[in-house]
């Protein structure tokens, strides 16, 4: 599980440095493009489905332009889901009013409210992991920096971010060390996990002192400098443009019923 | 219990978003202030360190469950309330983006509902008044308890208030709380006595981080208590008024919550509405009792406020409408990868 936890979000880094038209926006277009899509997502009412699906579109065409498998996003979505399921599954035992019916089978609020938030949480959630995946971490970052984010946090998650990968991979030694020790589960309580923790905390300031030192002997004044710069480009006006028009649209007609009741009328 | 972008309303999303992201500033503000630019690069890597604890499980004794560790209370009792609310947000932000824990709008619920709590009101006002400089470890462990799970009761408590505010979940109010607060009891005093023996194996091993962390940041000190008690007294007011909300919903609470989760069936059948016309059987089967069919007096119901046939035709070209959707969602995906592919 350990490792699996380390592989996903090392495969999720390597997905963000593909080079696709989406991979190419700026950042700050897709992470306000992706903020929209989740308010106006979950601004819908209780008991709405219908209007939630045309809003699959947009995961769907990241999807197929910027190359993501959509295996592995949706694996991830489904591991994830235990939260929105535990609080969701009550609804269908606490509200029975009929309110609709298919083919003369009744269906009580309870259920419709469900299936509306495993769909909203499956929308934004896949949207969100999208955005990783097509934009990357760093990325992202530094969108929030132009946007007006507290330098010190922003340096705080670059930080963050890029020692992940070096401390996960110290404790999956530790862990595999304790594993092939521990016969009969013995040693996996507290206790022992207790001083592994004291261990690694140490470890971690210490490492921390010396990258300070190296830091310093590089000219370090307390102030994260970036090289790299983004540009607002036409592509990212047509593609905020475009998400923006959409989710008007999508939000505010109801798409689905339209269609159907065109679709019943060509059929006689 | 990190909350999920599904459970949310935008209001209520956008609200703790504000919460948040006002921490965010007033903490970087007051770093910045007495910069120690030591302090970057061991928040960073502290956080990094709180990932890395998490892969390590532990099995829960007498329960064979295993739990991990949270962090926010370690950190708090290292580095100051302000440092530990900063380094708290950066690692839910990359579990927001990375693990999908929560999602991004729920970002802001979970910030304040995992970094708040232990930050500013459990750390400043339970721990540090219990624990000086030269306690013994079985003070310190006390205090880690009670400030774990103060800390996990307000949390999972606000997150039993952002999902009812949202109004997306039928659960009523107590009935939630009975389910949020006797599990996060327990992982609060696992998570305070985790703490307590890690900050225990840092005093005997290296002693002078927490040294330094209690002389150099005397931060209590340093929080207005005026802004404290007007966050508190907002909380208060907004706990008070859902509260009332919820009462008048629901006036017998808790019994009525219990029977209904439970599945029992022992309530008056006219109670609730339209579900007074299930009948007996589906009542038994409490897993299964929406897909019930529907009886003729109930239909005689439905005509008079729009005739069967109606009802019949809009439902079709409901169904009709949503499958037409899908498939045509699904088929530009499938369209755009494959010309992707040729072309490439």
């Amino acid at each position: 599980m350990f490792d699996n936890a380390y592989f996903n979000l090392g495969y999720l880094d390597t997905l963000s440095y593909r080079d696709t038209v989406i991979h190419r926006l700026d950042p700050r277009t897709k992470l306000l493009a992706t903020l929209a899509f989740i308010v106006t997502t979950v601004s819908f009412p209780k008991h709405e489905i219908a209007g939630l699906l045309p809003f699959l579109l947009f995961p769907v065409l990241i999807f197929s332009f910027s190359d993501v498998p959509v295996k592995f996003i949706l694996k991830k979505v489904l591991l994830v889901s235990s939260f929105a399921v535990f609080i969701g599954i009550f609804n269908p035992l606490l509200d029975r009013q009929i309110i609709t019916s298919f083919f003369g089978l009744s269906v009580s609020g309870g259920w419709v409210s469900f299936f509306s938030i495993m769909l909203k949480f499956v929308l934004t959630i896949t949207s969100a992991l999208l955005l990783i995946a097509t934009t990357s971490f760093p990325g992202v970052c530094h969108a929030l920096q132009k946007m007006g984010m507290p330098e010190i946090f922003v340096s705080q998650l670059l930080f963050l971010y890029r020692y992940i990968f070096v401390l996960a991979e110290e404790s999956m030694k530790i862990v595999r060390a304790r594993d092939m020790r521990s016969f009969g589960g013995k040693g996996l309580g507290i206790k022992p996990a207790i001083n592994l923790f004291g261990t690694l905390f140490l470890h971690t300031v210490e490492r921390a002192e010396r990258i300070y030192q190296a830091m310093l002997s590089r000219g370090f004044t307390g102030r994260l400098n970036t090289s790299r710069t983004y540009c607002f480009t036409i592509a990212d006006a047509l593609f905020a443009g475009l998400t923006i028009i959409f989710l008007y649209f999508f939000r505010m007609h109801d798409v689905v019923g339209i269609i159907g009741r065109v679709s019943m009328r060509m059929l006689g | 219990m990190h909350m999920a972008d599904a459970l949310l309303s935008p209001a209520v999303g956008a609200t703790f978003w504000a919460g948040a992201l006002g921490t965010i500033a007033y903490c970087s503000k007051k770093l910045k202030e007495n910069l120690d630019e030591k302090l970057i690069p061991l928040m960073g890597v502290l956080g990094a360190f709180i990932f890395a604890a998490q892969m390590i499980n532990f099995t829960i004794p007498a329960t064979g469950s295993s739990g991990h560790l949270g962090g926010g209370l370690i950190l708090a009792i290292v580095l100051g309330p302000h440092a530990a609310f900063l380094v708290m947000a950066s690692v839910l932000t990359v579990q927001a983006l990375f693990f999908a824990d929560g999602g991004l709008l729920a970002l802001g619920c979970n910030i304040w509902n995992l970094g708040i709590y232990p930050c500013f009101i459990a750390y400043p006002f339970i721990y540090r008044p219990l624990v000086k400089t030269g306690s013994s470890s079985g003070r310190i462990a006390m205090a880690s308890a009670i400030s774990g799970v103060v800390g996990l009761q307000l949390g999972s408590f606000s997150v039993v208030m952002q999902t009812l505010l949202s109004g997306r979940s039928e659960l009523p109010f107590s009935a939630f709380l009975l389910l949020m607060l006797p599990v996060h009891l327990a992982i609060g005093l696992v998570e305070g006595f985790v703490t307590a023996g890690v900050i225990n194996f840092i005093r005997s091993a290296r002693p002078e981080i927490l040294e330094t962390a209690f002389s150099a940041r005397p931060l209590p000190a340093g929080i207005p208590i005026k802004k404290v008690l007007a966050g508190l007294l907002i909380a208060t007011v907004v706990i008070g008024g859902a509260l009332s909300w919820f009462a008048s919903d629901n006036p017998d609470g808790l019994e009525w919550s219990i029977e209904k989760i439970m599945g029992r069936q022992e309530l008056p059948d006219a109670e609730r509405g339209a579900a007074s016309a299930l009948k007996s059987i589906q009542e038994k089967t409490a897993l299964l009792p929406d897909y019930n069919f529907r009886k003729s007096d109930e239909q005689t119901n439905r005509s008079a406020e729009s005739g069967p046939a109606s009802h019949y035709g809009k439902s079709v070209s409901g169904i009709a409408g949503a499958g037409l959707v899908l498939v045509a969602v699904l088929l530009i995906g499938l369209l755009i990868r494959t010309v992707r592919r040729q072309s490439s």
